[in-house]
């Protein structure tokens, strides 16, 4: 079967966000962007399903400006057949990214889908769920295992207090949790490789799909600082101010 | 003016999460109706009912939402929005809420605001973004409007003193896409993570993962969850779910322990929130120093046992 996988070009993670001076949005001019982490933890498991023989073809998307071919480029080099870009000119909101997945979907028919939970940068935890709904499959969130077992997926997730395991029937929606694998690198000569791999671009028009905003962001502030705190010189000092100044224990 | 919330529950227990989401909704305005989907969940309409700013408890009790499956539960809560009038579609953003939550907005064509942390008015909240180094100030467009509430910021409302009418609803979805095959209950004493009041994480100044054991003696004594940093997982000593931070678990306990963790901005981003932060470590210089309330520079290995023995 095809597998579908997702990935999203974000602001590396290792880098400090800064608002923009008038607060209308973070500033990411200038800073490093990546792969989001749960995105590759996406492509990995896709490559494995390949490599196992289950998935015949892994297929990848990203959504957004020209620059989001880095990101495909990157996930053909760790592995994934071809890519297919819809370019947009930012960074579409969830519901519209979901729209544009369902398209996809219902153009390539894959067996499965595998999203990250969510994205680093607008930390949603919604696309992968919203997709599900719109082409009516079944999704396993926060997944942590995946088998394929016949024309169901057993996938594991991690829910609050534990895993949980459901059957899915296929075709399947799945998104990644930390848990579920070890990212690969990309290896130079897979890297070249990578380059010569198809990648179709296509717009929401060609898909059929117009996008309307649900969500109006209004403006961003950068978080309440702490105050500084003081040190201590000792474990008894510590146990202390911890048990009679800050009453936490 | 009225919200629908998705009541947490197991089927016998209301989870303590939905008191911090009808907080939520209180300070939305209008009615609070609460929704208990489930199989043979009477014990938790009955628990709803009780609870403090709820009108109204609808109770769906069928084998269909027993495990409370997104693909079964989603278009029940899609048609009560829409055929009652629900303005306001809720739940506490836990994994139960987050499954099911974006699967009802996108079956209703709408948009969702994940995680928010205070309502500003009707149509417009606030929500962390970049694991909580930004604030953002957002506007829903919607009629409906469709949000998680991170429990950590709201005070929960009283569970009890309330008197809540409680309603049947017959509406049966069974979707049959997905079923039930198993869980495994974590079995640790320990709180979890994401719940726990008090935290003690250990990072890659732990050297091992057998030293980790020094943690879990203090966490013991102090009934705490141990988390790691993503330098201790990425290093092998720990596995990942443990680890507290921007793709990790993020957690605001009353009480957070970092030892041997240096304050990278990735496990920052996950633990700033806490009410105090306690540090140690060897290096003054470490950037955790500059976010806990109490620091101390010492050698961990020394410092925990000591730590352990008094408490």
């Amino acid at each position: 079967m095809k597998v579908l996988v997702t990935v999203k070009r974000v602001l590396d993670y290792n880098v400090k966000v800064r608002v923009k001076a008038d607060r209308s949005d973070v500033d990411l001019a200038n800073v490093k962007m990546s792969l989001n982490p749960f995105c590759e933890i996406a492509v990995e498991e896709a490559v494995r399903l390949r490599e196992a023989g289950v998935a015949t073809e892994v297929i990848v998307v990203s959504i957004g400006p020209k620059a989001v071919q880095e990101q495909i480029r990157t996930a053909l080099a760790l592995g994934a057949d071809r890519g297919i870009h819809i370019e947009t000119e930012n960074s579409p909101e969830s519901l519209s990214v979901a729209k544009l997945l369902a398209k996809i979907v219902a153009d390539e028919q894959p067996g499965l889908v595998i999203l990250g939970k969510q994205a680093i940068d607008s930390d949603n935890n919604q696309t992968g769920q919203m997709l599900a709904a719109l082409t009516g499959l079944s999704q396993g969130t926060f997944a942590s295992e995946v088998k394929i077992e016949g024309d169901e997926a057993l996938v594991t997730r991690e829910v609050d207090g534990g895993l949980q395991t459901l059957g899915l029937k296929l075709p399947a929606i799945v998104t990644t949790d930390l848990r579920l694998n070890e990212p690969r690198y990309a290896s130079l000569p897979n890297i070249m490789k990578a380059k010569k791999k198809p990648m179709e671009v296509k717009t929401p028009a060609d898909l059929g799909v117009e996008l309307r905003a649900h969500i109006e962001l209004l403006s961003v502030e950068p978080p309440a600082e702490r105050k500084g705190g003081i040190k201590v010189s000792s474990v008894a000092e510590l146990v202390e101010k911890l048990k009679n100044e800050a009453k936490v224990i | 003016m009225a919200t629908l919330i998705i009541a947490e529950h197991d089927n016998s227990i209301l989870k303590p999460a939905t008191l911090n989401t009808v907080a939520a909704a209180v300070a939305i305005g209008g009615d609070v109706a609460l929704l208990v989907a489930g199989e043979g969940c009477q014990a938790v309409a009955d628990q709803a009912a009780k609870v403090a700013g709820v009108s109204k408890v609808l109770l769906a009790d069928n084998a269909a939402y027993g495990h409370q499956l997104a693909e079964n539960v989603a278009p029940l809560v899609a048609e009560l929005a829409k055929t009652a009038g629900f303005e306001y579609v809720l739940a506490p953003a836990t994994t139960t809420g987050k499954n099911l939550l974006p699967r009802v907005a996108a079956l209703l064509d709408v948009g969702q605001l994940s995680d928010i942390v205070a309502v500003e008015s009707a149509d417009t909240f606030k929500r962390p973004i970049y694991a909580g180094n930004a604030i953002a100030t957002v506007k829903s467009l919607d009629a409906i409007k469709v949000i998680t509430v991170r429990g950590t910021a709201f005070d929960p409302v009283a569970a009890e003193g309330g008197s809540a009418t409680i309603e049947a609803v017959t509406a049966v979805h069974d979707a049959a896409l997905s079923r039930f095959v198993g869980e495994e209950v974590a079995k640790s004493d320990r709180p979890e993570l994401t719940a726990a009041r008090v935290i003690i994480s250990g990072g890659r100044g732990m050297g091992n993962g057998e030293n980790f054991a020094l943690l879990e003696k203090v966490a013991d004594k102090l009934g705490a969850a141990v988390g790691a940093s993503r330098a201790a997982v990425d290093a092998g000593f720990v596995p990942n779910d443990m680890q507290v931070g921007q793709t990790g678990k993020i957690v605001a306990p009353e009480l957070y322990i970092a030892v041997g963790i240096s304050g990278a901005i990735q496990h920052l981003a996950g633990m700033k929130d806490s009410k105090v932060i306690v540090a140690i470590n060897k290096d003054e210089e470490a950037p955790i120093f500059q976010v806990a309330d109490y620091g101390l520079v010492a050698d961990l290995f020394e410092a925990v046992p000591e730590l352990e023995a008094s408490l």
